[in-house]
């Protein structure tokens, strides 16, 4: 049983939707409670610290046990104006992040594409950018972590202290304890505008031959692939941007555009809609190649605009799919696992290609290495989607690649072993009342 | 960032809504002294309005809701000094929900909903209007509620005890007029914050505190007597407040 500062509730959700579990949440409002709500459990009771619920699978749900919401801790407690070194508590969202850096003339030194992600969610799956061949991950950037476990001790962790603590933390998936502030380092612009490009690609060949170009002279590059086109070809648009060097420093506001007000219908994701949606992207993209300069806020969270976009996929919910493979298997991995969504007609919306740098992540769990990432959609069709991304597992498994949690809701707890290999180091640093739905899955099943 | 920087006053600092309002004044460079109970969340929220830019954000510790009326006055001298002698916008935003089903039965519990949400904070605004008056400048915004527009079964006590301020701050605000300084009463619906706990929440009723403080934060500079926040329930409320007795009865809002 929970303390009954616990509320039960099935209103939270992981992103993809597609389980409804039973929970029992707090949302404290100080750092001194959130301690305190995971200190508080018998025997039984197990907790798991959750943001802003971007997380697609079960890596932030904990069915009958605790949760506990960070997102009410949001506030600065430090920041020096000369070296970006910013000390904030860990619900604080990366949107109020740049909100208050980019006037001041700093960026976040990594970012996801959502800005509605909490400072303790990007380090507890150590979240990557599209700078991620520049910047490395996130955790590259932290320099101190506050963690709060179960036994009421605090602990303020520092990269190579801590007996492996603040390696087990960064991408711990929350498992670690309850992260209650950070510092880390944003990194300085002149202005808040980018300089993007698009490049349309017609097969990964031409994929791959314009990031190796792209490297070394744009800090962020990411594509898209039509999934259905050509035959699982991999044509698509390949976007790289740099920050302006000069020009205004101005934060745009939250401001959702439109919202989806329900679960769509079945129709909307039938495969001649995504066909021809994908296609259509394709033709727009194609019209818009070359320079120019926008906001940063498109070219990073295109999707922050849809409030709600995953009740795009109606009330079956839909399943993420990201992998990294090293690069030499790169290309012929990436072709296959194309030839085999095409093959099963199972497209999504947006599918990402993106090549990961050398930079070592920092994390024992950390998901990005150096190689080849590719994260689709799928609309959850029960059975026959569970089948197609069982044969992606195996090409991902036999090219030597891993899965990244933060999307993850059905992977083997065996691929999981063989992806991560410093599972065995991890383990020790977990606190033994944190739990997550995916913990106990990975553990359990083969 | 303005070339003065405002002075502020707020009462019940560590509330949600009253936090992120103060966060508006921070990031325009004002000078904030934050009243509250609690030591140790004030020096927290002080902390982090100093990071985003505040002048001056000092606390001051006062159990707003148990006080006398000797204390009250003596307290908003004092607080108008610290504050360099004038105060630009006070906001008031303490208040317990209470709960109506204990106060029925428990008169003791349904006098202390009274002296905090009405009791208290009326006289924190007539010691306050006197000031602003003397000033001949300055606005002061009470948090209200739309609970306080009509009485009903499951909020009755909290809703009266708004209401009371709603007639109160109204009032103020026609004397304050008369020498060009304001008073504004703002009504929220329900607000996803610590006070809410334990309620179901989401759907479009709900508002989050960032949402009010910006209506909070607006009203402070123009507007009316009354602001609904957000403004939807300007139009709920009127349906609401016209609903003949014979049909509003048959609800169990």
């Amino acid at each position: 049983m929970l303390p009954p500062s616990f509320h039960e509730t099935q209103a939270l959700r992981s992103w993809g939707r597609v389980t409804q579990p039973r929970q029992f949440v707090q949302k404290p409002a100080w750092l001194n409670q959130a301690a305190a709500a995971v200190t508080a459990l018998d025997h039984d009771g197990s907790v798991l610290p959750v943001g802003l619920g971007r997380s697609y699978g079960d890596t932030a749900l904990n069915p009958d046990g605790g949760v506990v919401v960070t997102s009410a801790l949001d506030r600065l407690i430090d920041f020096d104006a000369a070296t970006g070194v910013i000390h904030a508590e860990a619900g604080i969202s990366l949107g109020s992040l740049l909100a208050f850096l980019i006037p001041r003339g700093f960026f976040l030194p990594v970012t996801p594409g959502s800005q509605f992600v909490t400072l303790g969610g990007a380090i507890a799956n150590d979240v990557h950018g599209k700078n991620h061949h520049e910047a490395g991950t996130f955790g590259c950037w932290v320099e101190e972590i506050t963690l709060a476990r179960s036994d009421g001790t605090i602990q303020q962790l520092q990269p190579g202290r801590n007996d492996g603590f603040f390696a087990a933390t960064i991408g711990g998936l929350g498992l670690t304890g309850m992260i209650l502030s950070a510092r880390f380092k944003a990194i300085p612009i002149r202005s808040s505008l980018v300089e993007t490009e698009t490049i349309p690609f017609a097969n990964l060949a031409e994929f791959f031959a314009i990031a190796q170009e792209s490297e070394t002279s744009w800090p962020y590059t990411v594509s898209w692939i039509d999934c259905f086109g050509s035959r699982g070809a991999g044509r698509g648009l390949f976007s790289r941007a740099r920050h302006v060097l000069s020009g205004e420093l101005r934060a745009e506001a939250d401001a959702t555009r439109v919202s989806i007000p329900f679960e769509a219908p079945g129709i909307l994701l039938s495969k001649p809609v995504l066909q021809a949606f994908n296609a259509l992207y394709y033709t727009a993209g194609k019209r818009h190649r070359g320079t120019r300069k926008t906001s940063y806020k498109p070219f990073f969270y295109p999707l922050d605009a849809i409030g709600q976009w995953n009740l795009l996929y109606g009330r079956q919910g839909l399943y993420q799919y990201q992998s990294v493979v090293p690069p030499a298997a790169g290309p012929e991995a990436t072709a296959e696992m194309l030839r085999q969504i095409a093959a099963a007609g199972q497209g999504s919306f947006l599918a990402v290609l993106k090549t990961f740098g050398p930079r070592p992540s920092p994390g024992m769990l950390s998901f990005p290495q150096e190689g080849t990432t590719l994260a689709l959609d799928f609309p959850n069709r029960g059975e026959s989607t569970l089948a197609l991304l069982a044969r992606l597992d195996d090409i991902v498994r036999a090219a030597g690649g891993r899965l990244y949690p933060a999307k993850d809701g059905r992977m083997s707890g065996d691929l999981f072993r063989a992806g991560y290999p410093r599972l065995a180091e991890f383990e020790p640093h977990v606190d033994p009342k944190f739990s997550s739905a995916f913990w106990r899955r990975v553990k359990t099943a083969g | 960032m303005s070339q003065t920087s405002k002075t502020v006053l707020i009462l019940g600092a560590s509330s949600a809504v009253a936090e992120a309002t103060a966060r508006l004044y921070a990031a325009e460079g004002a000078r904030l002294l934050l009243v509250g109970r609690k030591a140790e969340q004030l020096e927290v929220i002080a902390a982090d309005l100093k990071v985003r830019g505040a002048a001056v954000a000092d606390i001051a510790l006062c159990d707003l809701g148990n006080v006398t009326p000797a204390s009250v006055a003596e307290n908003v001298a004092v607080w108008t000094e610290r504050l360099g002698g004038v105060i630009d916008d006070i906001l008031i935003a303490y208040g317990v929900l209470g709960e109506q089903s204990r106060a029925e039965t428990d008169l003791a519990d349904a006098a202390a909903v009274m002296q905090v949400n009405f009791t208290s904070a009326a006289l924190w605004c007539l010691a306050v209007a006197g000031q602003l008056e003397q000033q001949r400048a300055g606005t002061l915004v009470v948090l209200g509620s739309v609970a306080g527009d009509r009485g009903r079964q499951s909020n009755y006590l909290y809703g009266a005890t708004k209401a009371g301020l709603d007639k109160l701050v109204q009032g103020i605000a026609h004397r304050l007029s008369k020498v060009g300084a304001r008073a504004v009463i703002v009504k929220p619906g329900p607000i996803d914050t610590p006070m809410t706990a334990g309620m179901k929440k989401g759907g479009p009723m709900w508002s989050t505190p960032q949402a009010v403080a910006a209506i909070v934060r607006r009203a402070a500079d123009r507007g009316g007597v009354t602001v609904y926040a957000p403004k939807r329930w300007k139009f709920i409320m009127l349906i609401i407040r016209f609903l003949p007795d014979a049909i509003f009865h048959r609800s169990s809002l």
